[in-house]
């Protein structure tokens, strides 16, 4: 156990020191994917906690994501919040919205639940179209550089900036890194796995499985908002093409094909993919055509994504 | 317009309505309830109908009429064999688990609305009603077609009523809903039924796009709001219970074509999500749907 | 005072009355069997003590607390523990892990029970891949790592050999010495061996009650059950 210790922080210590070196030898445009690759495998990473570990399929993180990324631009464009204070508003109101949704939404379990928490989504993404005067709907909010530009401790940021957003994204991506190792390898962690696995087990081991379901549902909410307000302040836009249906499936997508119930898997899986649609989208206007494809070939072929198959085949200690 | 024609085109945009939820969730509603799988690509399906629908009736523009019963025959063959490879070339292999089917679906469902954005483009394509007969009140006139819609979903659940109480392949199906391991042991070929009732679904949904589609338009982003409105309406009837699913697409349909009449459609969309989501929260098996064993 | 008590315990599933008005009581270390043929609504009676089904009407107590109430797994936290009929373990964790879980929600010692039970040597194999009968031992060592008061041991030796079941009246006479255990089973000789008392369920109400050498002397128990048996 200790000598996985070690491992584990190695391995993902190195992943984040490629990452940072990235930046050096990267062109401007692989360094902006990048950016937003990191910034949305938090968001991956935060539904995998959630899918991969807790066993729980939602089909409406969207709306949590939509809670950060509106309340970011909301909050800046029509509030007058500064950035960090409204970082910080958006990652309370995303835990608030995910302790509210999931005390409701775990009433209801398995193709139940996946349906309230779609419907959920879809009344959020409604929402926001109907308020149209205050998102702007499909069109969508634009965060103007100067609110973007703000003192810090006494330093002045520019999330204009390439490079600061570059890394300030890695670092958020550790710190959701360091969050779901933390509670992936800690006792809770193994609660939570133990209900992936059983829960009727889980039940009468005298675990009460319904409040760390909520836990999972709020700590991957929270992750998910927190990703949403990074986006729209990284890349100064908010759009209900975000909160739609869409942007419920692409992170289940991501974490599928990068391993459900790894933590590096969202990150492998959102870059991969990326990078998939990235090319396909050279030959086609209709590229979430790949997604449907990648999709139905993962759950044929490749059901425990990329780094599930690393983990069985070569490295059992892989979290 | 005094209270009571208000109301008479209330009920009549109601009745509509409720035929509409009816006839697009009826397939749902069956391939729930005999295989216990949710079908996401429900909708794409539903579209695909309608595009087969326009695509047939633009061959002979002159007689909508001769389109409209090609597109009858067409369109249910041409879904049903979409849905005839998706069940052998993915459910079958998945094993039909659920939670697999569901983002197998989920793919499928992208996957048929972006071919069907490369071929038939972006831009929506309206098809004419096989007649054009006006039903003319005092106050106003309405679609005769819109009423013959009415109709003939009503015939249609009665056909698929009759064949699931009272033919032996309902009963076979029956069995299969009640348990597949018993129906296994009865020699019923679980297989074959599964892909007949995925087919019939798909079949259904697809007539029902030819007859829905002269009063809509065929898009390829039209199958979201079919596929969403038929949960609903599965749900509120109980998963899996076809009674019930019908009942509830009455109910839904008359209250919003009532409600539609006074308030903007996306805020009743608002009501109705958030209304099946507590449902679904408060009593998970529906109201028609019996607990899960 | 009784350990567990049950009184006037009621459930029906739609016309049929699974569990009739059922009062039952378990005494602090006794080794107690419920016997009854199929259908005597045995799995209902525990699956209503263990919390897994609420019942219409009667009330339960454990060590004189009312528990009707609570869910399942808070009666686990006082102290009862359930293994499963059908064999209920992690299948795709290690077999250190699957006990683990349980000693850490009832803070007792995992390598322990797995010592106890004999597995110790293949704590570090995927439970799903042990042999059916090491699967039976595994849900016993789950049981004990709860540090149980009572440990309801529903059906244990269904499907394991004569061998087996010779280590497992050996190994719940161990047990017995330090908790009390409500065994549930169908396998006579098992019953009439390790029971200290023993209820004979019949139609969902309790036919008889008494020792061993008593049950096997009641001529009613006789003609409903052991004649059948």
């Amino acid at each position: 156990m200790k000598g996985d210790g070690a491992r584990i922080a190695l391995l993902h210590g190195a992943v984040l020191a490629l990452l940072f070196l990235a930046q050096f030898v990267a062109g401007d445009y692989v360094q902006l994917s990048l950016t937003r690759i990191m910034v949305l495998a938090i968001y991956a990473m935060g539904y995998n906690l959630l899918y991969g570990y807790t066993g729980l399929l939602s089909l409406g993180h969207a709306m949590f994501f939509a809670t950060g990324l509106y309340v970011a631009a909301i909050g800046t464009t029509r509030i007058g919040l500064g950035v960090p204070e409204v970082f910080l508003l958006a990652i309370a109101i995303g835990a608030l919205v995910s302790l509210a949704i999931g005390g409701l939404a775990l009433r209801a379990s398995g193709v139940a639940f996946m349906i309230v928490t779609l419907m959920f989504s879809q009344a959020a993404f409604l929402t926001i179209l109907y308020f149209g005067e205050y998102t702007r709907g499909d069109e969508g909010i634009v965060i103007a550089d100067s609110i973007r530009r703000f003192g810090f401790l006494g330093m002045t940021v520019d999330l204009a900036s390439a490079t600061l957003r570059y890394n300030l994204a890695l670092a958020l991506l550790a710190i959701a890194m360091g969050v779901c190792l933390a509670i992936v390898r800690s006792p809770l962690g193994h609660v939570l796995i133990a209900i992936r696995e059983n829960e009727s087990r889980a039940t009468m081991l005298g675990y009460d499985v319904t409040r760390y379901k909520l836990f999972a549902v709020v700590v991957s909410g929270t992750l998910s908002a927190t990703a949403g307000a990074a986006y729209a302040l990284m890349f100064a836009y908010a759009g209900s093409t975000l909160a739609s249906i869409q942007y419920s499936i692409h992170p289940l997508l991501w974490t599928l094909l990068g391993g459900a119930a790894t933590v590096l898997g969202p990150l492998a899986g959102t870059a991969v993919m990326y990078a998939v649609v990235d090319i396909a989208s050279g030959f086609t206007t209709a590229n979430l055509l790949a997604v449907g494809v990648v999709l139905i070939l993962l759950v044929l072929f490749f059901r425990k994504g990329l780094l599930g198959t690393v983990r069985q085949r070569w490295l059992p200690w892989l979290p | 317009m005094s209270f009571f024609p208000h109301l008479l085109l209330a009920v009549l945009e109601g009745a509509v309505a409720a035929a509409t939820l009816a006839l697009t969730a009826l397939g749902l509603s069956l391939v729930f309830g005999v295989m216990r799988v949710v079908n996401v690509a429900h909708g794409e399906f539903y579209m695909l109908g309608a595009m087969v629908a326009w695509w047939l009736s633009q061959l002979v523009p002159a007689h909508p009429l001769l389109g409209f019963l090609l597109a009858l025959i067409g369109a249910p063959l041409a879904v049903g064999a979409v849905a005839f490879a998706t069940e052998r070339l993915v459910l079958r292999r998945i094993g039909y688990d659920p939670e697999a089917t569901i983002v197998a679906t989920i793919g499928l469902m992208f996957l048929i609305q972006q071919l069907a954005l490369s071929v038939f483009g972006a831009d929506a394509k309206p098809v004419n009603a096989p007649f054009t007969y006006r039903i003319v009140f005092p106050w106003f006139g309405y679609s005769g077609y819109k009423l013959f819609v009415v109709a003939a979903s009503a015939v249609l659940l009665l056909c698929v009523w009759w064949v699931m109480s009272r033919t032996r392949f309902g009963l076979i199906m029956r069995v299969t809903q009640f348990d597949r391991e018993t129906a296994t042991a009865f020699g019923i070929p679980v297989g074959r039924v599964y892909s007949a009732v995925f087919v019939a679904g798909a079949a259904i949904v697809a007539i029902a796009a030819v007859l829905l589609v002269p009063i809509q338009q065929a898009h390829y982003l039209m199958g979201l709001d079919p596929l969403l409105m038929s949960f609903i309406v599965v749900i509120i009837g109980g998963l899996g219970s076809l009674k019930g699913s019908v009942i509830a697409a009455l109910a839904i349909g008359l209250l919003g074509g009532i409600v539609s009449v006074f308030f903007s459609p996306t805020f009743a969309a608002i009501i109705a999500t958030l209304l099946v989501a507590f449902i679904l929260v408060i009593r998970p098996q529906g109201f028609f749907g019996a607990p899960a064993r | 005072m009784s350990l567990l008590e049950t009184r006037g315990l009621t459930r029906s599933f739609g016309g049929l009355t699974a569990v009739d008005k059922v009062d039952f009581a378990v005494e602090p270390g006794e080794i107690r069997a419920v016997i009854g043929p199929n259908g005597a609504g045995k799995t209902t009676f525990v699956n209503l003590i263990s919390g897994r089904i609420a019942p219409q009407t009667g009330r339960i107590l454990f060590a004189g607390e009312d528990i009707t109430a609570l869910p399942a797994f808070r009666r686990v936290r006082k102290g009862i523990a359930y293994t499963f009929q059908i064999t209920s373990i992690f299948g795709n964790l290690p077999v250190h892990e699957n006990v683990a879980l349980a000693a850490r929600a009832g803070k007792g010692n995992a390598t322990e029970c797995l010592t106890r039970v004999g597995l110790e040597t293949r704590s570090g194999q995927v439970a799903g891949t042990l042999a059916y009968g090491h699967q039976r031992l595994l849900e016993v060592a789950m049981g004990l790592a709860l540090k149980p008061r009572l440990l309801i041991l529903d059906e244990p030796t269904q499907g394991l050999s004569d061998g087996e079941i010779a280590g497992f009246v050996k190994l719940v006479r161990a047990i017995a010495s330090e908790t009390t255990v409500l065994l549930i089973e169908h396998n006579m000789p098992v019953v009439m061996e390790l029971a200290e008392r023993i209820t004979v369920m019949h139609r969902g109400s309790v036919l008889a009650e008494g020792t061993p050498a008593a049950i096997r002397a009641d001529p009613q128990v006789q003609s409903v059950y052991l004649g059948t048996a």
